[in-house]
């Protein structure tokens, strides 16, 4: 485990540490850092689009508008980013993926999917990570569209995973019957990223 | 990367592509384990930035622009962990060093400016991400903005090391002249092209204007990078200057899959 850093005194105390954070990571409060690896797109909600092929039975794409008809859901809870940052609560507004994917109809087989962004960015997950009530396009971040820096017009939101795995400028998703590492993935973190697990890399 | 996705049972759109591919082969190993670093340098660059050299007992060499994670635990327990890029170049075997900016009631960096001395152990663990990296093998633009500028002089520091004469281009903004890092350093050997822009104060005569990084001055950069499609722009800094350089660039013409950007948060 870890040895003393002479000289250190965190800014809390480990019995204050806030439960809700997992291990290695801070309150970064009012802070949403950005995070990603590539110049932001611009793109307008009218070219935006979110597909779901590979293994269902009715692949399909929604336009802005079809996406938007979908029942709103609220997600509150905190996020977890892999640098280390966590914002304990948050305030997102977006359609369930339960809902886009009982329209799409996974097969049997499916058991991961890989997300992928306008700009080609993409990521694994499996598919029990994303359903549930656990995964969400997200259009709004407190009451206001989602900035482009933080994946407007949409992202994926899967909370429980760190964020890399949420999608900024969601595009689709493509069900597989086996686990396909994404950008970060194959860049060496880890293949499932859950932050209670502390699996930020590869071999974590 | 996008290649490998199968296209599955039927006839399958593909997914978009993103062009620019991984640049370093992840150290497994590496990425893993957590090692205690020894302190045997704190120098001081710049009144807001010291350099902290670190002796690693296992060392796996960088590709520049790589970082680590440093990880401090206090006596009960509590640990505090953040990233910081490498600035040495991966030949100094055995070594690392990171340049620290001094952020307000900063956790970790107040720690390193404030405590850490020679002879302290520090845990770490690394090289860590293998997209914001360069092997040296292929023209290079990069934009850095203040503390930025550390992965990329890790850059600069290899391409000299090892005597390359792929040609490099580098633009480094900072707010004053004495905040400018690696100061020293920042003459341009041949095939390098330098232009250091001052945000908030410049020495007087200087030939760039005082303020944000202006279109026309990453100009003639941008143009090199677009005439030759062998070169791959980084782009290194605070959030808002990477979205203001990433802006300027794709305005310019360089294709955003040759732009690798890292934000510092
Ligand atoms: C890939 C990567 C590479 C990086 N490389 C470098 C590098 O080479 N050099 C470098 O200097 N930095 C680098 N950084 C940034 C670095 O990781 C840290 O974010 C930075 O040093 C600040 O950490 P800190 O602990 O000092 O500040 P923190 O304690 O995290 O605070 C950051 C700011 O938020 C405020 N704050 C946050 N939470 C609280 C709270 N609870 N109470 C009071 N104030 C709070 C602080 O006042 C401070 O101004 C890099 C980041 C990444 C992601």
């Amino acid at each position: 485990m870890s040895s003393t850093t002479r000289g250190f005194v965190g800014r809390h105390t480990a019995a204050e540490r806030d439960p809700r954070l997992p291990p290695g990571q801070y309150d970064a409060r009012h802070d949403f850092p950005v995070l990603s690896a590539e110049v932001t797109p611009e793109l307008a909600p009218a070219d935006w689009s979110f597909r779901i092929d590979g293994l269902v039975d009715r692949p399909r794409s929604w336009s802005w508008d079809q996406a938007r008809a979908l029942p709103r859901e609220r997600y509150d809870g905190p996020i977890h980013c892999v640098t280390s940052w966590s914002k304990l609560s948050t305030d997102f507004t977006g359609v369930s993926l339960d809902a886009f994917l009982a329209e799409a109809g996974p097969r049997a087989g499916a058991t991961h999917a890989v997300a992928f962004s306008h700009t080609g960015y993409t990521t694994n997950l499996a598919l029990a990570d994303l359903t549930g009530g656990r995964a969400w396009i997200a259009f709004d971040f407190e009451g206001e569209p989602l900035t482009p820096a933080h994946g407007g017009p949409a992202r994926l939101l899967v909370p429980h995973l760190y964020f890399w795995k949420s999608v900024k400028w969601i595009a689709g998703l493509r069900l597989l019957d086996h686990d396909e590492p994404g950008f970060w993935e194959v860049n060496g973190y880890h293949h499932r990223g859950d932050p209670w697990a502390e699996e930020r890399y590869s071999g974590d | 990367m996008t290649d490998s996705i199968p296209a599955g049972p039927v006839n399958l759109p593909p997914i978009p592509a993103f062009a620019a591919p991984g640049r370093a082969a992840p150290s497994l190993r590496g990425s893993v384990d957590w090692q205690s670093a020894t302190v045997v340098e704190v120098r001081r660059e710049t009144p807001n930035a010291v350099t902290v050299r670190l002796a690693l007992p296992v060392w796996h060499a960088h590709v520049a622009g790589q970082h680590y994670m440093l990880r401090l635990t206090a006596a009960d327990g509590y640990t505090a962990q953040r990233h910081y890029s490498v600035a040495s170049a991966p030949d100094d075997e055995g070594h690392i060093e990171f340049t620290v900016d001094r952020m307000p009631g900063g956790e970790v960096s107040g720690f390193v400016h404030d405590v850490a001395r020679p002879g302290d152990t520090l845990e770490v663990r690394g090289p860590l991400g293998g997209f914001f990296a360069w092997p040296g093998d292929r023209p290079v633009l990069l934009v850095a903005g203040g503390s930025g500028l550390v992965p990329l002089m890790a850059m600069v520091r290899h391409r000299r090391r090892r005597a390359l004469t792929v040609p490099l281009r580098l633009v480094a903004c900072a707010r004053t002249p004495q905040d400018l890092l690696y100061a020293a350093e920042l003459a341009p050997l041949p095939g390098e092209e330098h232009t250091v822009l001052y945000s908030r104060a410049a020495p007087p005569g200087y030939p760039h204007p005082v303020g944000r990084l202006a279109a026309d001055t990453l100009a003639p950069h941008a143009a090199a990078a677009v005439a030759d499609e062998r070169y791959e722009v980084f782009v290194c800094g605070s959030t808002g200057f990477a979205e203001h350089a990433g802006r300027l660039l794709t305005a310019a013409g360089v294709p955003t899959t040759r732009i690798r950007v890292e934000r510092f948060g």
